[in-house]
Order: C-alpha cells, then sequence, then structure tokens
C-alpha cells in the first residue's frame, strides 16, 4: 500500500518517529565506547595524534591557498563566460545513529531531522564521495538511501570526457552498475564518475564511482560496466548532508545554451 | 500477563536494531517471530492473531519497511501456532526447536515473497541459517520465560 500509493505518507511520516528512541537506544553501546576511546587515551598518543594534525592542517592550508586561487579563476572564467557564479554549497554534518535492520535495504538513520532543516531528497556525502539520498525526514532523524540500494539511480558522467550516463544500485555494498552503455562509448577500467546534477537532485561535481570492470559482449546491445563507490558506505559513522542551490545549476545550462547560439 | 507481553515487544524491537556489520545481518535471528509463537502456544488467550498482527505493524514501523511487510507473516504463523499449541506444548523442549525452525522457514518464506513482490533480489539459503538460529534460541527463550512467569507469579 505504501509503495502504490500516496496516502499514507503523511501519516508515515509520523509514524516513524515512532522508531527513533529504538536507535538512539539500540545506539547507546556504540557511543559508550566511542566516549571511552575519547576520553581515555595515553598522554603519548594525544601528543602525537596532535603533531600529526597540526602536520596535516599545515599542508591542507598550502592546498587550500592553491585551491582559493583555482576557485577565483574559475569564477573569473566563467562570469567572462556569461554564466554565473558556482556558489559554495552549505553543508550540515550529521551522526549515524542506524542501519536498516533489513540486509536486502541499504537505509541508514542519521541523527539530523527537520529540526535542522533537512529535506526529503537532500544529496548525502562522506569525505570520499556521494552516499546517497534523503528519503524520509522525521522531526529529529532522517532515513537515507544509500546509491547501492536496487531501488536508487544516479545521473552521473565520466569525469575525464563529460560523457553522461546513469548508474544504479544492484543490491550490492561495494558495486554499482551503468545502464545502457552503448559498446562504443568511451569508458575504460579506472575512470572516475562524478555526479552530473541533471535531474537537480543531486548537486554536480561529486565523485560517486570509479570504474571497476568494462566488458563487451558482442552478443549484446549494451557492454556490462561495474563500478565501486568511492564513498566508505559501511565505515562513515559521520555523514554531510548538502543544501544545495538548484537555481545555479539550471543558470549554467542556460546560459551555455545561449553561449553555444551564438 | 499483558504488561509482560508489552514489555516483551518493546525488548524485542530493540533487540532488532540493534546496529550490526551489512554482511552479518542476514544471520540476526527473527526475535520477532520467536516471541509471536512463544506467547501463542504458552498464552493462547492472550496472544492470538491481532496481537501478532499488532506486533508485526510495530516491527514494520521500527525497521522503516512498506507496513505490513512483517505481519502478513507473523499472523499466519500465530494462527498455526495457536492451533497447535496443546501438542506442541507437551513436546520437549528440542523438538519444539524443530516447530520453531518450520514456522520461522514459513514466516521467512512469506517475507522473501512480499520482497519479490517489491522487486528486491531474494537470498537463496541464507535465510535458513537464520531461522537455525532462531530454533536454537527457542530453549533459551522459554526457559527466561518460565522463570520471569515463576519469579513474578504470573500463571
Amino acid at each position: 500500500m505504501a509503495r502504490y500509493t500516496g496516502y499514507l505518507a503523511p501519516l508515515r511520516n509520523h509514524i516513524d518517529t515512532f522508531s527513533t528512541p529504538f536507535y538512539w537506544v539500540a545506539n547507546i553501546p556504540q557511543q559508550v565506547t566511542d566516549w571511552f576511546d575519547r576520553n581515555i587515551v595515553s598522554r603519548q598518543s594525544l601528543i602525537e595524534e596532535n603533531q600529526r594534525l597540526v602536520k596535516e592542517s599545515l599542508i591542507q592550508r598550502a592546498e587550500l591557498q592553491r585551491m582559493d586561487a583555482l576557485a577565483s579563476e574559475n569564477s573569473r572564467l566563467r562570469a567572462l563566460m556569461n554564466s554565473s557564479e558556482l556558489l559554495k554549497d552549505k553543508v550540515l554534518i550529521a551522526e549515524l545513529i542506524g542501519i536498516s535492520p533489513d540486509p536486502k535495504v541499504h537505509k541508514v538513520i542519521v541523527n539530523k531531522g527537520r529540526k535542522d532543516g533537512v529535506y526529503v531528497g537532500q544529496a548525502v556525502l562522506d569525505a570520499f564521495g556521494l552516499m546517497g539520498q534523503v528519503v524520509v525526514a522525521t522531526y529529529h532523524t532522517a532515513e537515507v538511501l544509500f546509491i547501492t540500494d536496487d531501488s536508487h539511480a544516479i545521473p552521473v558522467q565520466i569525469n575525464r570526457n563529460n560523457v553522461r550516463t546513469v548508474i544504479e544500485g544492484i543490491g550490492d555494498l561495494y558495486q554499482l552498475r551503468l545502464r545502457y552503455v552503448p559498446s562504443t562509448m568511451d569508458i575504460v577500467e579506472g575512470d572516475v564518475l562524478v555526479s552530473s546534477g541533471l535531474g537537480g537532485r543531486f548537486p554536480a561535481g561529486y565523485p560517486v564511482a570509479t570504474v571497476d570492470s568494462v566488458n563487451h559482449d558482442p552478443g549484446k546491445s549494451f557492454a556490462s560496466v561495474y563500478a565501486r563507490p568511492t564513498a566508505q558506505l559501511n565505515r562513515s559513522r559521520h555523514v554531510l548532508l548538502v543544501f544545495s542551490d538548484n537555481d545555479i545549476n539550471t543558470d549554467i545550462v542556460e546560459s551555455d545554451i545561449v553561449g553555444s547560439e551564438q | 500477563m499483558r504488561w509482560l507481553i508489552a514489555v516483551s515487544i518493546i525488548l524485542v524491537l530493540l533487540l532488532s536494531v540493534i546496529p550490526l556489520p551489512f554482511v552479518w545481518q542476514q544471520w540476526r535471528p527473527e526475535f520477532m517471530a520467536l516471541l509471536v509463537i512463544y506467547w501463542a502456544t504458552y498464552s493462547p488467550d492472550y496472544f492470538g492473531v491481532f496481537m501478532a498482527w499488532v506486533s508485526g505493524i510495530l516491527l514494520d514501523v521500527v525497521e522503516l519497511l512498506p507496513l505490513g511487510y512483517h505481519s502478513l507473516g507473523l499472523i499466519i504463523i500465530a494462527y498455526l501456532a495457536n492451533l497447535a499449541y496443546q501438542r506442541i506444548r507437551s513436546y520437549a523442549l528440542w523438538q519444539q526447536a524443530v516447530w520453531v525452525f518450520i514456522l520461522v522457514g514459513i514466516y521467512q518464506l512469506l517475507c522473501n515473497w512480499v520482497s519479490g513482490l517489491m522487486n528486491k533480489p531474494i537470498e537463496t539459503n541464507e535465510f535458513l541459517i537464520a531461522a537455525v538460529f532462531t530454533a536454537f534460541l527457542w530453549p533459551l527463550w522459554v526457559m527466561t520465560f518460565r522463570m520471569i512467569r515463576i519469579r513474578f507469579r504470573i500463571p
């Protein structure tokens, strides 16, 4: 019923709040071990970690300066091309408090909900790439559907040559499948696939997967291509919820069309 | 009696969402099926098909699945357990465990059937592992509840 009609959707949003306390309680042991990990550490290891972090921060600050220069150059070039400036996406950091108990459903629950401005359809990232999208937002929590779930597909493009395609989950945490890849398409192992922003749901330019295997079977009309998600779907405890501004993307696309007509 | 049923349902809901790594999830015992079989066999006056349906809906809400996913299987095994409780209760615990294995197998068959309607991939043999674990848990479960019921003088 809930799958075929939308009548129960508002009801569903309210009763899902009922599930929140169970996930909170089930997460307590994890939080206790986290607390011990944070608080019971030797002085020596703290000093070592501190030194490592200082070094890392220095390196990253240097890289950031270069990035700043590149970003401003990029926006200047975009201004030259008559399109609006790409704004930085706003993000919200959330913590994972539960995973779907059903192994066939790749869904997790995070501890940010409607009260933090989370909305249905919001993209979710970790430090390595795109993880999925919010499918249900209750008041305190949100359910995130992973890109590997077999009901999920996302428009991507190959970073190397900007060819657009669609990648879908097959219910395997380490594999995604590219659908309808013509045998003539330029795609090789190791290609990085980034979100293309088409469809307006996901922000453009985030890494999604790297191509694992490309197999051209002469007997079939499409090549079978598999990719591995770059996000660490079963390891990340902290995720980023992106607030993207879809108008910007459509602006660029429109002005690109105008530019090509001239 | 009623509070014990309520508390056990809440505990089982909690056990059903304790986080496990993705690869271990298919081995999680079906605690709710165990609970329904236990109550429908040992207190058929208090726990019948309706209560099985209610606990199934609660499990669906907590496990974020379409409403009715678990209820269908649970009402059928509650009905079967209610039909046979007089005979089953006179068996030894390990013989009851075989009966539990069969009921949980039926329950998982129905759940997998619903999964199939949702175009989910169907696990072939793995779901039997969970059924075996559930059957192994049965003697432990019955003995625990026997102790609780003697301690709190619940008939």
